[in-house]
Parts: C-alpha cells; structure tokens; sequence
C-alpha cells in the first residue's frame, strides 16, 4: 500500500500550498499532509522514515552537504520489500564472497545516487547498520562494495536500510569479469608508465648529444649516453612496447595486413639498428624517437580502451536493474522472495500489480492486464485470466497474479530471443577498419619505397644503402595513423558520454558516417511508449471530479488519465471523493460532491442493462476517438455521458522534425513495429513516410528478416541502422550494421546494441549521425596531415638528407600535429549542426 | 666531467623508484576509481557547522 499512497501524495502536491517543503526531499508538502503540531513536515511516509534513520544517527549533515551540492534526490518510493531473499544461501553463493569466517562482502547496485551528499550518506553505513565493517561507493558506476560481520548483521536488513534512505538496492552481476578486467587496465597504466618515463629520459639524454653534435663532447661522454639510451630502449620496447610485436605476429599468422606490422618493423629496425651502431661505437641511432613513439602510441591505446570499457561497464549496471527474484508460493501458501536462479518449472509464484513477470507460465489464479509492449512492441495493455499464458520481460499493471511456471531463464520465450540475437550477431559482416584498410597500402608503398632506396643507393654508396633504408623505416614509422584514430574516436566517445550516447563498439561510428537505411521501431522511440490522455472531449469543469475518481486507482488507465489531467487543470482544487469502487474490466465509480461519477470503457457501458445517455456530440466524439486510432474511455455523471477521453501513445514532439532531417541528410527512414499495422500506417503517414516504409505486425522474426534483408543490399559502402528499446528488436539491433538502443529498453536490446543512448526519443540519434560524419571527418584529416608529414620525410631520407636531428625534429611534429587536430575537432557537443 | 658517470646512473635511479612507486599505487587499485574520492575529501570531517536541516 505504501507506493499507491506516495503517489497519491504526489499527485495532489500540485496543489498543496507551497508554504511547506518537505525535511526529506524539498518538496511541497500536499495540504492534506501537514501536521501544525509537528516542527519538520513530510510529503509521504517514505521520506519521514528516511529522515528518522538518518536525523536517529545523527547524521543531519547531510542535508548541508546535500543543500551545498545544490541536489535533492526526489521523494522516497518504498516497494515494501522485505529483501529476505538477500540472506538465502544461493544468493550468497551468487553475488557475496566470504572474506574470512564470519565476515562477507558483496557489490550492490544503488538507484538514485547522484551527489557528493550521497556518497558521504551511504559510506556512514557502518554507522547506520550494526555490523557492517565498511562501505564503499563508487560514484560513477554507483555502486557499493559493503563489507559485514554476517553473525550480527544480515544482507536484508542492509539492504532495507538502503531503500529506506532513498537508495533501492540490486544486487550487481558480472563482478568476476569486471575484476579480471580491472586487474589488465592496472597492468596496462603501468607499462603505460614505464614506458613514458623512458621515453622522457631518453629524450634528455638526447637534448645533451644533440648539444653535443654543435660543441665538442668528450666521446667518453657520448659513448656512455649511447650506451644508456640504448638499454632503456631495449627494456621500452620488449615490455611495454612488446604489444605491438605481439600484435604484428599475431596478424601475421592470419595472414592480413595489421597495423601493427609497420609499427612492429620500423620499431625493431630502429632498435636493432640502434644497437648495432652503439656496439660499432659510430653511426646514427634512432634511439629518442623510438621510445616516445612507443609512449605515444601506448597513451593512444589505453585511453581508447578505457573509454570503451566505462560505456561497457555502464550497460552492464543497467542489466542489474531487472529482476533478480521471484516470489515463490510455498506448500503452505506463505509467500517468499527467492533468487530467481532457485525456480523450477511447475513452481508457483506470484505476480504483484507493477512487477515484472520473471518467468513463463500459465496463470491459475487472479486476472489482471498486462502490458507486453517489452516482448512484442505492442502499446495497448492485454487483459488477461486464468489458463491464459504470461511471458517473462513482461509487466503486471493491475491486479495480483498467481502463475505456474512453465520455463525459466534460457527457457522462456525472452531466452529463446536472446538466442536469435547471438544469431544475428554472428551473421554480421565484420566492420572493416578505415585505418586497417589504409595500412595495407600504406605497407606495400613502404616497401616498394624501401626496396627503391637500397636499390638506389647500392648505385650511388652502397655503405649507406642499409642506413638510409633503416631510416626511412623508422622516421615513415606510421604513428600519425596509429595515433589518429583511436585518438579522434577517443575523444568522440568521450564527449557522446557526456550528453548522455554511449558507444560500445568504435568501429559504428565509421559506419553511420555512411549513408543508408535506417529502421526506427515506433514504440517507445517515435511515440513515448506509454499510454497518455491525448484529447479530451466534452464537459471540462467536470476534470477534477474525474481527477478525485482516478487518482483512487492505480490502474494503468487511472494513472495515464491522472497525468494528463493534472497538466490540464493545473492549480484547480481536487476534491474529495468516497465510496470508490473499481471493478476489473469494467471501469470505477464513486461519488464527488454528492454525484455519482463512473468513468468506464465504452465496451463496459454498452453492456450496462440500465440505458445511458449522452450529452450532445459524446456519441460522435467516441466514433472520432475510434477513427484517430485512440482508447475512448466515458465519464458518465449522474448517469449522463458527459465527456469522452481519448487515450493513446503519442507521437514524440521532436520525431516528424527529426525524421525529416534524417531524410535530408541522405537517410532512407522505415518504421518496424510489432504493433498493429493500423496504427503503424497512421504513425508512417503522419512522418511523412510512403505506405511501403511503415510496417506494422513484424514479429521479433520478421523484424530479423526486413534488418538481414537490407544490409545484404546496402554491402559495404552503405550501411544498415535499426533503433529500438524492445527485446523484440534485440535480434534486429545485433543483425544491423549498426544497432542503436533506446533508454527504457530491454536488457537484451543494450546488449545487442552497439550505442546505447541514455535519454528516450529520436533527438539524440540526429545528435549520433551527425556527430559521427563529424568524427570521420576530423580523422580523415588527422590521416592526411600524417601522410604528408611521411612523404616529405620519405623523400629526405631517399635523398639521403636525414640526421638523427632531423628525424627528432620531425617525427614529434607530426604526433603533435595530429593530437592538435584530435584535441580541436568539433565531434560531439557542438549542437549547432543538429536538427534541434 | 667524469661526475656525469655517477650522475646518470644516479638519475636514472631516481626516476626508477618513482615508476616503481608508481606501479605500486596502480597495482594496489589507487586509479581504479577516480571519481569518488575527490567528492570524498571535501566532505571527509565536521569542520563546518550543520547548517539548518532541510529548505
């Protein structure tokens, strides 16, 4: 009951007076609610219980802290969990590890952390809960590492304090990967270390013979700089520069042309060369280049793959926010919360209004609607009873369910989508790299380059052919390629992030550069996914009487309509309402000012023995209703139709605009939608789309097809997009060459997906393409400066013209030049070229 | 000049104990997260007084 009673505070505090802020959450507290007697007000229980555990321990500071960080977290929803699964031994098993007899630690994943506030709150845990020995947030992935002595604190009660301050908790999954991957990026920042260190020091010993090579310099002096810059090269590049030796064989033995072929050639040319000269005691040596090259191009590697790995890391945590556990109906009927890992088939559990189904199975008792929108991109809620089947991913929104379970897990019908998804995922064509692409010419020409050298200076003083050839070799050294890359699409990905687009995968950004077709799914992302009140027909005065009546109510349909009145009648009082009553499938009824208000289905009053009669036009407004492809729903009081509301999923504000600027720039824009093909028509032609590029009633099956079908046509040089949220799209998003999911989608899409974007609609993939081609852009130009940089260096060394000197000169240009770039170009946050 | 010989080694030295300090901070997980701990230390102590709760 808690929930049903925050919201209804919620909804009435638009017009409480704003002379009271709640203690908790700042905000105003509903008239209804405020006690004169008492100093602090509250605006729901779930705050006042928040404030007496933190204000109990004397924790008060962090309203300071919270008021000087200019934050407040929003009123505290309590689901009434009780958490009691958190202390089953397979949950343990699962997600806690035993530090040492008596002791456990476990990672959990909070909602709603947001400030510096919080993080000070949650790590006074120890103080909050006796037994815990510490807790540890980690603010950007929010997630807490908590540490307890398992004989005096228990999981559950942890966790109920946590959701009592405000902060729900899930238990975090991957924690083994995502500890093996910490473990490489600490090995990683220490090479990166080393070798950066060499290359500075070998870079001052050079500045000194450098010097030398003006002044004279006893050649003690200079024999024992040599010596010294040698050693540290050779460690430089046999630790941390042995990646790109490894990487180079590695290609080698599939027989393609990587990058790291060149770079591994011309690193160890210069290093062998380097020492053999050092021994001889004369002759040029490379020594200075080759150790800052192998910094730089190091640096360049570990920010690409930090980057990758904090938008991995952040879908990963969304995964955690889908159920984790089921409550199992027992031989004595009681009703427990168990891991879902626990559950066997012809098990019973039960299904809360607003959970989420966690398996498949057959209902045997209760009925209810259920909204499948997740599973088959169907917007309008389904009633369902008993013996009628319910799929896991999809949500109970009214009554409470009982249902036997048929499957589980790879089981259930979801399961068996996540398979086409891997499916999907291995008939994708690779994406070939632009600069994989550009090394194998670059390659072949520094060969043919090569071999023209040696041959032309055999004719002219051949004891000079090997050295002008080494040198070509190391100065031509492609780290202006190496570098622009990862280095531009670092950047890119970086500043994505921050307006909310994370990419996965680095290569979808060359591809959606790329013109084609794209594929948008229509609920959730061309529509706002939900249904709302869209028109209102008819008596307006009487919305609040209406507004009394549903907010009673906690129906999908009750809550649309609430929301929508609340925006309409902003500031008018909502009345009172008494004697409520809701009949499932019917409608609901009660009575405001003394009137009898019912608020029904048309199929419900049309049924009703007893005549009703309509106000003049209700009867046209419901036929128009129908024809717009909206839910009608009657208001009747004292028996009389009086108003008619038009429910519907609408169109996003931004989509037609959107669309429209997604056509102008070269795209070919199709709808694919499960939802019936009526409505997707209605969507296509209000887009502007032809009848033939809007397809309603596409299973997750046909949907596969239509994506497969298209990047079969579009090859390598166009390129095939889909967005959508649905697990139904998963399958389609992993076919795609580039699949792109929208925030409140399914696990199973973000996993499919390549980009995932944080906030819902079609905005930020306009923001996407564009900022993409941008990329592109800023890289082909890094390329280009590089290349030039290694044709004029090309053409010294052919003449025979490059010193060591020289080459210190330029090689550091040409990295500066193309980090220049980098660092300048404008990829994301510059909003100025988007459609909105 | 000849002190160059033991000054070299001598610096070298040097910026190997940093880097070996370095790989120590990176190995124990000091740069694993480097955003929590600087909204940590700015709230670590009650040096201020508690302003009024709530508003």
């Amino acid at each position: 009951m808690a929930t049903r009673f925050d919201r209804g505070a919620n909804q009435s505090s638009r017009t409480a007076t704003r002379e009271h802020a709640c203690a908790h959450c700042t905000l105003p507290v509903p008239a209804g609610l405020v006690d004169a007697r008492q100093e602090r007000q509250f605006c729901c229980e779930g705050c006042k219980s928040a404030y007496e555990v933190i204000h109990g321990c004397g924790l008060d500071r962090y309203y300071a802290l919270r008021e000087d960080a200019r934050a407040s977290g929003g009123p505290v929803q309590r689901s009434g969990r009780r958490y009691s699964e958190y202390d089953d031994a397979t949950f343990h098993a699962l997600y806690a590890t035993a530090v040492e007899p008596g002791v456990a630690r476990c990672e959990l994943f909070l909602q709603n952390v947001h400030c510096a506030a919080c993080v000070w709150l949650v790590e006074r845990l120890p103080q909050l809960v006796k037994g815990v020995t510490s807790a540890t947030l980690d603010f950007r992935r929010a997630t807490l590492t908590v540490t307890w002595d398992t004989r005096v604190a228990k999981l559950s009660h942890i966790a109920g304090v946590l959701e009592t301050l405000g902060y729900p908790p899930q238990p975090a999954r991957g924690v083994k990967a995502r500890q093996l991957r910490q473990a490489e990026d600490r090995t990683a920042l220490m090479e990166l270390a080393i070798a950066g260190a060499i290359g500075s020091n070998v870079m001052l010993i050079f500045v000194a013979l450098y010097a030398g090579l003006f002044d004279t310099m006893e050649p003690a002096h200079v024999q024992m700089f040599r010596w010294v810059s040698m050693g540290l090269s050779v460690i430089s590049l046999a630790w941390p520069g042995r990646v790109f030796v490894r990487g180079a064989l590695a290609a080698m033995r599939l027989r393609t042309l990587h990058l790291d072929i060149p770079i591994a050639a011309g690193l160890t040319a210069g290093v062998v060369w380097g020492v053999i000269n050092t021994i001889r005691g004369t002759g040029d040596i490379y020594f200075d280049s080759i150790a800052v090259l192998i910094y730089f191009l190091l640096v360049g590697r570990f920010i690409q793959r930090r980057q990758q790995r904090a938008a991995a890391d952040s879908v990963e945590l969304l995964f955690t926010l889908t159920p984790s556990v089921a409550r199992k109906v027992g031989d004595d009927n009681a009703v427990r919360d168990v891991p879902i890992e626990t559950i066997r088939e012809q098990d019973i559990v039960e299904v809360r209004a607003g959970d989420c189904v966690p398996v498949d199975g057959v209902i045997v008792s209760g009925m209810s609607t259920i909204d499948k929108s997740l599973l088959t991109g169907e917007s309008r809620p389904v009633a369902v009873e008993t013996s009628d089947a319910v799929h896991a991913g999809t949500v109970n929104l009214s009554g409470v369910l009982r249902v036997k379970v048929l499957g589980t897990g790879e089981a259930t019908r979801v399961g068996r989508l996540m398979r086409l998804v891997e499916e999907g995922a291995r008939s994708r064509a690779p994406i070939i790299q632009l600069t994989d692409k550009l090394a194998g010419a670059f390659i072949a020409v520094m060969l043919v380059v090569g071999a023209l050298t040696v041959a032309l200076w055999w004719h002219i003083d051949p004891t000079k052919a090997i050295e002008n050839a080494v040198a070509l070799l190391v100065v031509t050294c492609p780290c202006g390629l190496g570098l622009a890359t990862p280095l531009v699409m670092t950047m890119a990905m970086g500043r994505a992030a921050r307006e909310g687009v994370l990419i996965k995968n680095a290569e979808a950004l060359q591809r959606l550069a790329q013109r084609g077709e794209i594929f948008l799914d229509k609920t959730g992302t061309l529509t706002h996914g939900a249904t709302r009140l869209v028109k209102w027909w008819g008596d307006e005065s009487v919305m609040p009487m209406v507004a009394a009546i549903e907010r009673e109510s906690s129906h999908h349909v009750a809550r649309a309509v609430c929301e929508g009145l609340a925006a309409r009648c902003d500031g008018a009082d909502v009345p009172a309402a008494s004697h409520v009553r809701e009949v499932t499938g019917r409608g609901i009824e009660g009575f405001v000012r003394g009137r009898l208000v019912r608020i029904a289905s048309p199929g419900s009053v049309d049924a009703r023995e007893s005549g009703v009669k309509y106000a003049e036009g209700m009867m046209e407004a419901r036929g128009e209703a129908a024809r717009m492809g909206l839910s009608a729903v009657l208001v009747e009081v004292d028996g009389f139709v009086v108003a008619v509301i038009g429910l519907g999923d609408e169109l996003r504000e931004e989509s037609p605009a959107i669309v429209t600027h997604l056509r102008d720039a070269g795209w070919r824009v199709r709808v694919l939608s499960g939802d019936e093909n009526g409505i997707v028509q209605r969507v296509g032609r209000a887009l502007g789309l032809s009848h033939r590029d809007a397809t309603g009633g596409a299973t997750p099956e046909d949907k596969l097809a239509a994506v497969r079908d298209s990047a079969q046509r579009m090859g390598e040089k166009h390129t095939t997009v889909m967005v959508g949220d649905g697990v139904n799209d998963a399958p389609a998003l992993a076919a795609a060459h580039v699949g792109i999911a929208v925030k409140g989608g399914a696990e199973a899409s973000l996993a499919a997906a390549d980009i995932f974007l944080a906030r819902g609609g079609l905005r930020d993939v306009a923001h996407l393409l564009d900022g993409a081609r941008r990329t592109m852009r800023a890289i082909h130009l890094c390329i280009v400066v590089s290349v030039l940089y290694n044709i004029v260096a090309a053409a010294l060394c052919i003449t025979g013209h490059i010193t060591p000197l020289l080459a210190a000169i330029i090689m550091p240009m040409a990295s500066l030049s193309v980090l220049a770039i980098a660092v300048r170009a404008r990829t994301f946050g510059g909003r100025k070229g988007a459609a909105v | 000049m000849s002190v160059l010989f033991i000054v070299l080694p001598l610096a070298i030295l040097i910026a190997g104990a940093f880097v070996a300090a370095f790989a120590w901070a990176a190995k124990s997980g000091q740069f694993d997260d480097l955003d929590t701990p600087a909204m940590r230390v700015a709230i670590e102590d009650d040096a201020t007084a508690p302003k009024k709760a709530g508003e």
